[in-house]
């Protein structure tokens, strides 16, 4: 059986990063990528924080096919016929090291599979791998269709699915309740459309959170501003969609007839279709990081981060990666790569920024089950808004008392309040 | 100018596949699903590959999005009756954009 230091499986972001950090390292690194070429099986909303990537990549925006880098947010609520949001832009993200930027997986993944390929990684593609291969107790490679290929380690970057993981026995059932769907458009518009109607450069872009008119489904929606289409998406609860028995298509197309939605995607042709399924991600449902043999990174591990305002899931792929790397490097200096040797991926992975962000926005995870926050809490801030800027033949009324006229009947005070704290623990306090 | 509404088949149109004529990577057991009460797959696949026809689930595999909700959905919701593999290497959907 032929042997290589490390074979990783899978050529998205968490993939080509422990290669292109291991084969810099001068290790005999085998990438293996089921799809024709990287990236061409892979989906995501589209955001790339960029400083964490920075730490592997330097400057990567500057070879790298990134679409837009992305200068405002904008938060917005959604109810049948009106929206309110908030409104954020800035110019410090508008230069290096930036904060985030739109890009399309299909064209930026194979962009760092060659910086792996470039450090001198192998990368097969077009090659799915069937199996672990398993022998007491320890993966010592991998199965695809007839061969059979080792590896001092195996690295599991296999994506949300994590399916290599599911046939050997490594992984748990994933639950329903913490996976979501997310559905997306590219919609191809021109340049100075996207400028004009989302304000800005020709190199900046505009990303949109929206949350509200996903048929009361906990989840929410995206657009992001590509350079020359818009990916526009919305991300759902898998469990409530069969519950409710709402198919998937028809609540992208209920969102998308929103007057705000359709007013920003007017006159685009739609020119992909994609689907990928979306952990909740965090702390308490990190999947097993590794074991004899084998270590898992990125998606496949469930390391991603949604606290409402962000969901980042390529830059915790990057992190993750690169802690893996790193602790296969320990494991190599005293050649044991036992679940032992390889235990300071933990290490290395507690270290990092994300580790932390996890702690910080654990207490958002009840925020997104809180399922008045998708349909009853958009609609009463849209109606409170609109009463503070109404002038009718009615007596005006403050804040207040529009907020307890408009949830007379709909929610209590008491649980109106409880909300309300548990929103600002979870993202403020 | 307006965007118009597109059908799912119109959408799946849209994407590129190298269809494996050969072989499905779904198998379904017929059998599990005849007494599966809320058949959650019908419901939750985005390219509607599931569809309840003469009593049996028809598996229009060529247009799966290689998502996994199907798997996710009846594996709690369902009655484990769909084994879901990759594609081949190399077959399957192809995004252009991703």
């Amino acid at each position: 059986m032929e042997k290589f230091d490390v074979i990783v499986v899978g050529a998205g972001l968490a993939g080509s990063t422990v290669s292109t950090i291991l084969a810099r390292e001068g290790l005999n690194v085998l990438m293996v990528e089921r799809g024709q070429a990287a990236g061409n099986k892979n989906v995501s909303g589209g955001l790339l924080y960029s400083q964490l990537v920075a730490e592997v990549f330097p400057e990567f925006w500057k070879s790298a096919p990134v679409e837009r880098a992305i200068t405002a947010h904008q938060l917005v609520m959604l109810s049948e016929d009106s929206s309110v949001g908030m409104d954020f832009r800035s110019q410090h993200s508008a230069q290096p090291p930036y904060n985030a930027f739109s890009v399309l997986r299909a064209k930026f993944d194979p962009w760092m599979a060659k910086q792996a390929e470039d450090a001198g990684a192998t990368l097969i593609t077009g090659v799915t791998v069937d199996n672990l291969l398993v022998e007491n107790g320890r993966v010592i490679g991998i199965q695809a269709g007839g061969d059979q290929l080792g590896a001092d380690v195996v690295v599991v970057a296999e994506g949300t699915r994590a399916l290599l993981l599911k046939q050997a026995g490594l992984r748990e059932d994933f639950s329903p309740h913490d996976v979501s769907l997310g559905i997306k458009e590219v919609i191809s518009l021109p340049e100075k459309t996207i400028e004009d109607r989302f304000l800005c450069g020709p190199d900046t872009g505009m990303a949109y959170t929206l949350v509200g008119q996903t048929s009361g489904i906990e989840g929410g929606g995206f657009i992001y501003t590509n350079k020359a289409s818009l990916s526009l998406g919305v991300v759902v609860k898998i469990d409530s969609l069969y519950e409710r028995k709402l198919q998937p298509h028809q609540v992208l197309d209920e969102f998308k007839k929103h007057a705000l939605v359709s007013r920003l995607i007017d006159g685009g042709e739609v020119v992909e279709y994609s689907a990928q399924t979306v952990h909740r991600g965090g702390f308490h449902l990190m999947s097993k990081l590794y074991g004899n043999g084998y270590m898992v990174a990125g998606s496949a591990a469930r390391l991603l981060l949604n606290n409402v305002l962000t969901l980042r899931g390529m830059d915790f792929a990057v992190v993750s990666a690169t802690a893996v790397a790193k602790a296969i490097l320990d494991a190599r200096k005293n050649g044991d790569y036992s679940a032992a040797g390889l235990s300071s991926y933990e290490t290395h992975l507690k270290q990092t920024s994300i580790y932390k962000d996890w702690k910080t926005f654990k207490d958002t995870y009840p925020i997104m089950e809180n399922e008045r926050l998708f349909e009853l809490y958009p609609e009463l801030a849209c109606n409170i808004v609109e009463g503070l800027f109404s002038a009718s033949t009615q007596p005006s009324k403050k804040a207040i008392a529009l907020a307890l006229k408009e949830g007379h009947g709909k929610v209590s005070l008491m649980t109106l309040i409880k909300d309300m704290i548990q929103m600002g623990r979870g993202m403020a306090l | 100018m307006s965007t118009k509404t597109l059908t799912l088949d119109a959408r799946l149109g849209l994407d590129k596949y190298e269809i494996d004529e050969e072989q499905s990577h779904i198998q379904v057991d017929q059998e599990l699903c005849k007494t599966c009460s809320l058949k959650p797959c019908l419901t939750v696949c985005p390219a509607y590959v599931y569809q309840w026809i003469d009593e049996h689930v028809a598996v229009r595999y060529e247009n799966c999005l290689e998502c996994g909700t199907c798997q996710i959905a009846c594996e709690s919701g369902g009655n484990k009756a769909i084994t879901w593999h990759n594609p081949q290497g190399g077959f399957g959907i192809m995004f252009r954009f991703g």
